[in-house]
C-alpha cells in the first residue's frame, strides 16, 4: 500500500472518466501507487485496462473534454499535479517527468530535424543557448548509442529506422535529467531483436543516471527482465502489486495467475493446449460495484458480485484486490482483511 | 509431435519463389531497381501440418504468404498446391482453385467490410463459388458460426459491434466457408490481447484437428509459433535461413540469426531473465532493395567469417528434415574449428534449458 514517505511520485485515489455519447467510461478507478527513487515500476495489463490513461492523467496529457480527472492526488516534488495550472504543468513535463510514447513513427515531428527536437526542451526548460543545447543534444544521442551523433542531429525522423527513432525519443525524454521517466509501451512497436537492444540500453541508462522509471507494457516477459516492482491492472483498477520475483513466484490474483498460464514460452515444457481466460474484458460504463474480473474468474463466489474487493496486504510487499485466498484455498475471512476496514 | 514418415503427403511445394517489387524514379517512372521482398525461397508443407513462418517485420514473410496464394503475380519460381502449379495458372483456372486455398488476415478491423453483416461476410464466398439456395446458404452460415464459436444471434450484426477476438472469428469462418484444404494465417493474433490470443489459437488448432486443415502460420511471436507449429521456417531479408522441426529449432537453433532471435525473446521468469546471456545484435536489418553482398546476415552476424561477405550460402540439409543456409555448416576443411566453437556456443546457450525445466 502506498505510504507516501520518500516516494518521488505518490498517486492516491486517481479516478479518470471519459464522457462518451450515451454515457461515461470509467477508465481509471481509485488507482493508488508510489514510485520510489531509482526503482523501475512495471505496469502490466491488457489494452483497455487503463494503464496508459492512468499515466497520462498524471501529467494532464488527456484532452478534456472528453476526459475528466475526477478525484485523486498526485504528489510530485511537494505539489499536487492535479491542482497545478497549465503553465506549472508544462514546467513539470519534460523537466521533472520525461515521457516516452509507444509509437516512435508518429511521436516525432516529421518536419523538424531530430536535433531541433532534442534541443527544444533544453532551450525551453533549461534556457540553454543554441550552441550549448547542440552540444548537449549530441551528448544525448551518444548516450543512447546512436553512431555519428554529431552528423545525425541534422537528419529528419524519416531517415531513422524504428529502433533508432525510439532511441531519439528516449534521448528527448532524458534531455532535462528528469527525476521520473514514464515509458508507455516503448518496445511494443519494435521487433524482438531491436527490443532487446532497447532493453539493454535502458538497463545501462539506469545504472548511469539512476532515475525512477514507470514502464507500461502488456508483455510479461519484458517486465520479468527489467522491473523491480510490478503493478497488474485490470478493468481500470490495480488488482495486484508486488516485487517482481514475488509476483511471478506467488501470483495471488486469479487474473495474474491466468495471465501467466496463458503465455506460451520458447523454453521448457510445451503444453498440448493453451490455457485460456474465457470471456471478454469488462465494459467500464460505471463505477465498479463488484469485482471486474468476476465473470471470467474460476474462483468467483457470491461476495465478488456484492462488493468490489479492496487491496489487502499479504506480506513481502505484496498486495492483492481479491476475496479469494490461494493459501487456504478458500474465501478470505473478515478478520485480518483490510477490505472491511 | 507428428512423426515425419516418408509416407506423409506433400500438399504445398514452393520452389525458388521470388517476389520483386520494382522501384521507379524520375519523370517517366523508369525502373531503377527492385525491392527483393522474397528472394529465392523453397519449402514444402505436408498435409495436415502447420508450418510456422517467423521473422522480423520487413523480412518478407507476409509477402511470401500472399504470393503463395497468388495474391501477387510472382517474379519467378513455382508454387504447387495439390500438384497444380498456381504460379502459371490462367485467371479462370486460378479462380476455380481459390476454394481450396484461403487466408486469414492480420487486422480483423480492416479485413471485414463495415457495411456488410456477419452473415453477408461469411456468405460472400458461397455466393461467389457455389450455387446454394438461400436456405442452404443460411444453414451453412450458421454451421460456420457454430464452428468458430459465434452465437447465431449475431448473424445480422455489423463488424463494429464485435470485439477484436470475435472479429477474427468472423474472418476465420469466412476462410472456412468453402472447405479449403490450405489456409494461410497472416499474423492472425498480432492485433489481439494476450488473453484473447490463446482463445483464437486454440480455435485454429481445434479446427485443424476436426477438418484436417493445413496451415501456413505467419507470425513474429516466437513463443506462439512454438505452440502451434509442427515445423518452423525462419526468414531473414527475403530468404529462409533455417527450417526445422519445432523441437530441433527451439531446442538447438543452428543459424546464428535463429540463435539471436530466440535469445532476444523475453521470458516471463525474473530469475532466468537475470541470469540469461543474451546475444544482442547490433544495427538494423539492411534494406531489401540493396541487400549486402554474400550472406544477407553478414552485416549483423556475431560469427561472421571472411567467406560470408563474398559467397552467398545455400540452404542444405544438415540433418534429416533440417535445412540451414550458413557457411558454418558447410562440409569444408574449415568445418573442424567452426564445429568446435559451435559446440561450445551451444553448451553455453543450452545451460539454461535444464534450469528452465526445473523452474517450470
Amino acid at each position: 500500500m502506498p505510504d507516501g514517505a520518500n516516494a518521488v511520485l505518490h498517486v492516491e485515489g486517481l479516478k479518470t472518466v471519459f464522457k462518451v455519447r450515451g454515457g461515461e467510461v470509467h477508465a481509471v478507478n481509485s488507482v493508488s501507487f508510489d514510485l520510489k527513487p531509482g526503482e523501475l515500476l512495471g505496469v502490466v495489463g491488457e489494452s483497455g485496462s487503463g494503464k496508459s490513461v492512468t499515466m497520462m492523467s498524471l501529467l494532464g496529457l488527456l484532452p478534456s473534454p472528453p476526459a475528466e480527472v475526477r478525484e485523486g492526488r498526485v504528489m510530485f516534488d511537494g505539489r499536487d499535479l492535479l491542482k497545478c495550472s497549465p503553465n506549472e504543468l508544462r514546467e513539470v513535463r519534460g523537466l521533472g517527468v520525461g515521457f516516452i510514447f509507444q509509437d516512435p513513427m508518429t511521436s516525432l515531428n516529421p518536419v523538424f530535424t531530430v536535433g531541433f527536437q532534442i534541443m527544444e526542451p533544453l532551450r525551453r526548460h533549461l534556457g540553454m543557448s543554441k550552441q550549448a543545447a547542440r552540444k548537449r543534444a549530441q551528448e544525448l544521442l551518444e548516450l543512447v548509442n546512436i553512431p555519428d551523433a554529431g552528423q545525425r542531429l541534422g537528419d529528419y525522423p524519416h531517415q531513422f529506422s524504428g529502433g533508432m527513432r525510439q532511441r531519439v525519443m528516449i534521448a528527448i525524454a532524458l534531455a532535462c535529467d528528469p527525476k521520473v521517466l514514464i515509458a508507455d509501451e516503448p518496445t511494443t512497436a519494435l521487433d524482438v531483436t531491436i527490443q532487446a537492444q532497447i532493453l539493454e540500453l535502458i538497463r545501462e541508462l539506469r545504472q548511469k543516471l539512476g532515475m525512477a522509471i514507470v514502464w507500461i507494457t502488456h508483455d510479461l516477459g519484458v517486465i520479468a527482465g527489467i522491473a523491480d516492482r510490478v503493478i497488474v491492472m485490470y478493468g481500470g483498477q490495480i488488482v495486484e502489486q508486488a516485487p517482481v520475483g514475488e509476483l511471478f513466484a506467488h501470483p495471488r490474483h486469479p487474473y495474474t495467475r491466468a495471465l501467466l498460464q496463458t503465455v506460451p514460452s520458447v523454453r521448457g515444457e510445451r503444453a498440448p493446449k493453451l490455457n485460456v481466460i474465457e470471456g471478454q474484458p469488462p465494459m467500464l460504463t460505471q463505477t465498479p460495484s463488484a469485482c471486474p474480473f468476476r465473470p471470467r474468474c474460476a474462483q468467483a463466489f457470491d461476495r465478488c458480485a456484492r462488493e468490489n474487493p479492496a487491496r489487502r496486504a499479504v506480506g513481502r510487499g505484496h498486495d492483492v484486490a481479491c476475496f479469494w485466498d490461494f493459501d487456504s484455498n478458500g474465501a478470505v475471512t473478515a478478520t485480518g482483511s483490510s477490505a472491511d476496514a | 509431435m507428428l512423426d515425419h514418415t516418408p509416407t506423409q503427403k506433400t500438399l504445398v511445394e514452393v520452389d525458388g519463389l521470388k517476389m520483386y517489387f520494382p522501384i521507379t524514379a524520375g519523370l517517366f517512372r523508369g525502373k531503377v531497381g527492385d525491392v527483393k521482398a522474397v528472394d529465392g525461397v523453397s519449402f514444402s508443407i505436408f498435409e495436415g501440418e502447420t508450418l510456422g513462418l517467423v521473422g522480423e517485420s520487413g523480412c518478407g514473410k507476409s509477402t511470401c504468404g500472399r504470393a503463395l496464394l497468388r495474391l501477387y503475380d510472382v517474379t519467378a519460381g513455382s508454387i504447387r498446391i495439390g500438384g497444380v502449379d498456381i504460379a502459371k495458372l490462367s485467371p479462370d483456372a486460378l479462380r476455380r482453385m481459390r476454394p481450396t486455398m484461403q487466408m486469414v488476415f492480420q487486422d480483423p478491423q480492416a479485413s471485414l467490410n463495415p457495411r456488410m453483416t456477419v452473415a453477408g461476410i461469411i456468405g460472400e464466398p458461397l455466393d461467389e463459388h457455389t450455387s446454394l439456395g438461400r436456405a442452404e446458404k443460411l444453414a451453412r452460415i450458421y454451421e460456420l458460426m457454430d464452428a468458430v464459436g459465434l452465437s447465431r444471434d449475431f448473424a445480422n450484426r455489423y463488424p463494429h459491434a464485435f470485439s477484436g477476438g470475435q472479429r477474427q472469428r468472423i474472418g476465420i469462418a469466412r476462410a472456412l466457408a468453402l472447405n479449403p484444404k490450405f489456409i494461410v494465417c497472416d499474423e492472425p493474433i498480432a492485433a489481439l490481447d494476450v488473453s484473447i490470443q490463446a482463445q483464437v489459437v486454440n480455435l485454429l488448432e481445434e479446427l485443424q484437428d476436426r477438418l484436417g486443415l493445413t496451415y501456413l502460420f505467419i507470425s513474429h511471436d516466437l513463443s506462439m509459433v512454438r505452440h502451434i507449429a509442427d515445423r518452423v521456417a525462419v526468414m531473414y531479408l527475403g530468404q529462409i535461413v533455417e527450417l526445422a522441426s519445432r523441437e530441433a529449432l527451439y531446442g538447438s537453433p543452428k543459424h546464428p540469426y535463429t540463435q539471436a532471435l530466440l535469445s532476444a525473446v523475453p521470458e516471463p521468469n525474473p530469475e532466468h531473465e537475470a541470469n540469461r546471456r543474451r546475444i544482442i545484435l547490433t544495427g538494423d536489418v539492411p534494406s531489401p532493395a540493396n541487400p549486402p553482398q554474400g550472406c544477407n546476415f553478414c552485416t549483423r552476424c556475431p560469427k561472421v567469417m571472411d567467406i560470408c561477405r563474398k559467397v552467398e550460402p545455400v540452404s542444405r540439409e544438415i540433418e534429416p528434415g533440417r535445412f540451414v543456409a550458413c557457411h558454418l555448416y558447410e562440409t569444408t576443411t574449415t568445418a573442424e574449428p567452426t564445429a568446435a566453437t559451435e559446440a561450445s556456443g551451444k553448451t553455453r546457450l543450452s545451460t539454461n534449458n535444464p534450469t528452465t525445466q526445473q523452474g517450470v
